[in-house]
């Protein structure tokens, strides 16, 4: 019997020749990733169960990025990035990067990304549940609490229940107004977000494959707000260029074999898609924006894990260049390298910065910002009964910060669109 | 009582997670606000408008919290089932979890997570009187006089039975004891 990839990577990282779906495995874990959120906490388990003076199991495989609570005057905030620096301290770790230092980066699924820890054929642990998002460079990555992450940083190990996989392929070409934000908003809608609860999202197809890395990105990012385990998409000359740029590192490329066993494989035309929102206050509420459009909006946010990448912004930049935003606009790159870039290229000789500071958008520093509401001065922050339309990844009741306020998930396209009409509109207009 | 979809954000709000997990006084944050995110409609059912902690009070008078489908979803936060923890919550019982919310109730030795077929969010008020049998794998509700199976806890049940997955590798040689 053959396997998909994910069964390939974790059946190496047990040490056995094939592991099928149920079975229950120990796994060598080759990054762990904390944060400021949940890092303390998994510190505090670590020594409590392994020692005061415990070391990690390997300083070099441990990454530690602040990015959720950041630029904020909360004192427990600020005092959990202590705790981050004194443990960073204690181990002598080399991959931190410190909050007001030249080396910050943001968010951390990006910044994973950008510091080359995204490696085809690894197995990639984070204590976030959008660490799904590393899935599109061909490797394992999945999303665990402090506990679990606590016993890794004792062990290397953790156990895992290997996932059935379900194949979404992809045929043709993405029409282009159409962003990997529509297609996984557009999945999500279909099979719910419990849909694909305990198994891998893989995704395949040409359309699948003519996408940028960090498009790929954006349609494992979300594999989590369908109950997913992981996202995955195998490894190709894409990958392994970007890889290249950050690393040196070794990696293994994985392919899905052709009898391997899906729980599913559902086809879709690439050609036909067209643009989605998930209204409020569930991921899965999928409708097309051209039935959405006389929702009446009160801001826009762009930034996040999922909507925050260079890509994103030079979306949204297109749309915006030379005409004025008509409702508050928010935009926040995830990392200092995206805010670097917005300085950098250029539409038409205007910088992307320019062209957001000239619509009349406000900008923000690089960190999860509002995506998840966050303390009550974090830039961005849901008040009231707002209607949003943002590219985040969740529009639960009071995610962005306020439990009377309505959020829709949108592409970038689409959120800058619906800012500059100040309602929900379809983007094939102005792209 | 609570229905479908409760997701990590209304178990426990993000601007709430600033607070120790590991400070005896300070974690009692948790219990104060665990829950305090579900939409007031939503929250102790059929009524609603139950708080599940009563203002400064960081206990609950609820031990066991029971939901619908896709409990936990959302978040990796592990905060999350330690809220209800530290607001007395002994068990929770829903026709799904969301699978690392689920994983970490089990290997931070929380709560059990049961899981029972039957959808008792139409069945069950706020305030009734519930007995779990652990050898039975059985909920009653004393006040309805009525009496549920629960799915068995199946692979889990080593860890559960351990208290948490560093007493369960201990038990199995993994970690040195």
């Amino acid at each position: 019997m053959g396997m998909t990839i994910t069964e390939k990577i974790l059946a190496a990282h047990a040490g056995k020749t094939s592991v099928a779906p149920g079975d229950n495995i120990w796994v060598d874990v080759d990054v762990l990733m904390t944060h400021d959120v949940c890092g303390p906490g998994t510190f505090a388990i670590f020594k409590k169960q392994f020692g005061e003076n415990a070391k990690v199991w390997d300083r070099d495989k441990v990454v530690i990025i602040p990015d959720h609570f950041i630029f904020t005057k909360d004192t427990h905030a600020n005092r959990n990035i202590d705790i981050l620096r004194q443990f960073v301290k204690e181990q002598d770790l080399p991959h931190y990067y410190d909050v007001g230092t030249d080396n910050y980066k943001g968010v951390c699924h990006l910044a994973l990304a950008q510091e080359g820890f995204n490696r085809p054929g690894e197995v990639l642990f984070g204590t976030d549940s959008h660490t799904s998002t590393s899935g599109a460079f061909g490797m394992f990555s999945t999303g665990i609490g402090n506990t679990d992450a606590a016993f890794i940083l004792g062990t290397g190990k953790l156990w895992v229940k290997v996932p059935e996989s379900m194949c979404f392929e992809f045929t043709g070409t993405f029409p282009d107004h159409i962003m990997a934000k529509d297609v996984i908003l557009n999945v999500i809608g279909d099979i719910g977000v419990d849909g694909a609860t305990y198994r891998a999202m893989e995704w395949r197809g040409d359309a699948v494959m003519k996408l940028s890395m960090e498009e790929r990105m954006t349609l494992c990012n979300m594999a989590i707000e369908a109950g997913g385990k992981n996202g995955i998409i195998e490894a190709d000359e894409v990958t392994t260029d970007y890889v290249r740029q950050r690393t040196d590192a070794p990696y293994k490329v994985y392919h899905s074999d052709e009898d391997a066993k899906y729980f599913f494989k559902r086809t879709y035309n690439a050609d036909e898609m067209e643009p989605i929102v998930a209204k409020p206050h569930s991921p899965d509420n999928k409708a097309k924006v051209s039935e959405c459009e006389d929702v009446r909006l009160d801001r826009a946010y762009i930034g996040s894990c999922t909507g925050g990448k260079l890509t994103d912004f030079m979306a949204a930049a297109k749309l915006l260049k030379g005409k004025k935003v008509q409702i508050d606009t928010f935009i926040v790159p995830a990392t200092r390298e995206v805010e670097e870039d917005l300085h950098k290229e250029k539409i038409d000789g205007e910088s992307l910065i320019d062209i957001f500071k000239n619509s009349g958008a406000y900008l923000g520093e690089p960190s999860c910002a509002a995506c998840l509401g966050g303390p009550k001065d974090t830039f961005g922050r849901a008040s009231d009964n707002q209607v949003v339309i943002s590219t985040t990844n969740r529009n639960f009741p009071g995610r962005m910060g306020s439990k009377q306020a309505h959020v829709y998930l949108a592409s970038p396209y689409t959120a800058a669109a619906s800012a500059l009409t100040g309602h929900i509109t379809n983007p094939a207009e102005f792209v | 009582m609570l229905g479908n979809d409760v997701d990590t954000d209304q178990i426990i709000p993000a601007e709430h997670l600033v607070y120790s997990l590991s400070d005896p006084e300070e974690k009692k944050n948790y219990g104060k606000f665990a829950l305090s995110g579900v939409p007031g409609d939503q929250a102790g059912l059929p009524k609603g408008n139950v708080p599940f902690t009563e203002g400064e009070n960081f206990e609950s008078k609820y031990s066991i919290v029971v939901g619908g489908k896709n409990f936990g979803c959302g978040s990796s936060r592990e905060h999350a089932p330690a809220c209800m923890e530290i607001a007395g919550v002994k068990a929770v019982i829903a026709q799904s979890y969301a699978r690392i919310f689920y994983r970490n109730s089990v290997d931070g030795g929380f709560f059990i997570p049961f899981e029972c077929d039957t959808r008792l969010v139409e069945d069950i008020k706020t305030g009734d009187d519930l007995k779990i049998d652990l050898t039975e794998n059985t909920l009653t509700n004393k006040t309805q006089d009525k009496t549920y199976d629960l799915k068995s806890l199946g692979e889990v049940i080593e860890i559960i039975e351990a208290g948490n997955i560093f007493e369960y590798a201990r038990k199995t040689g993994m970690i040195a004891s």
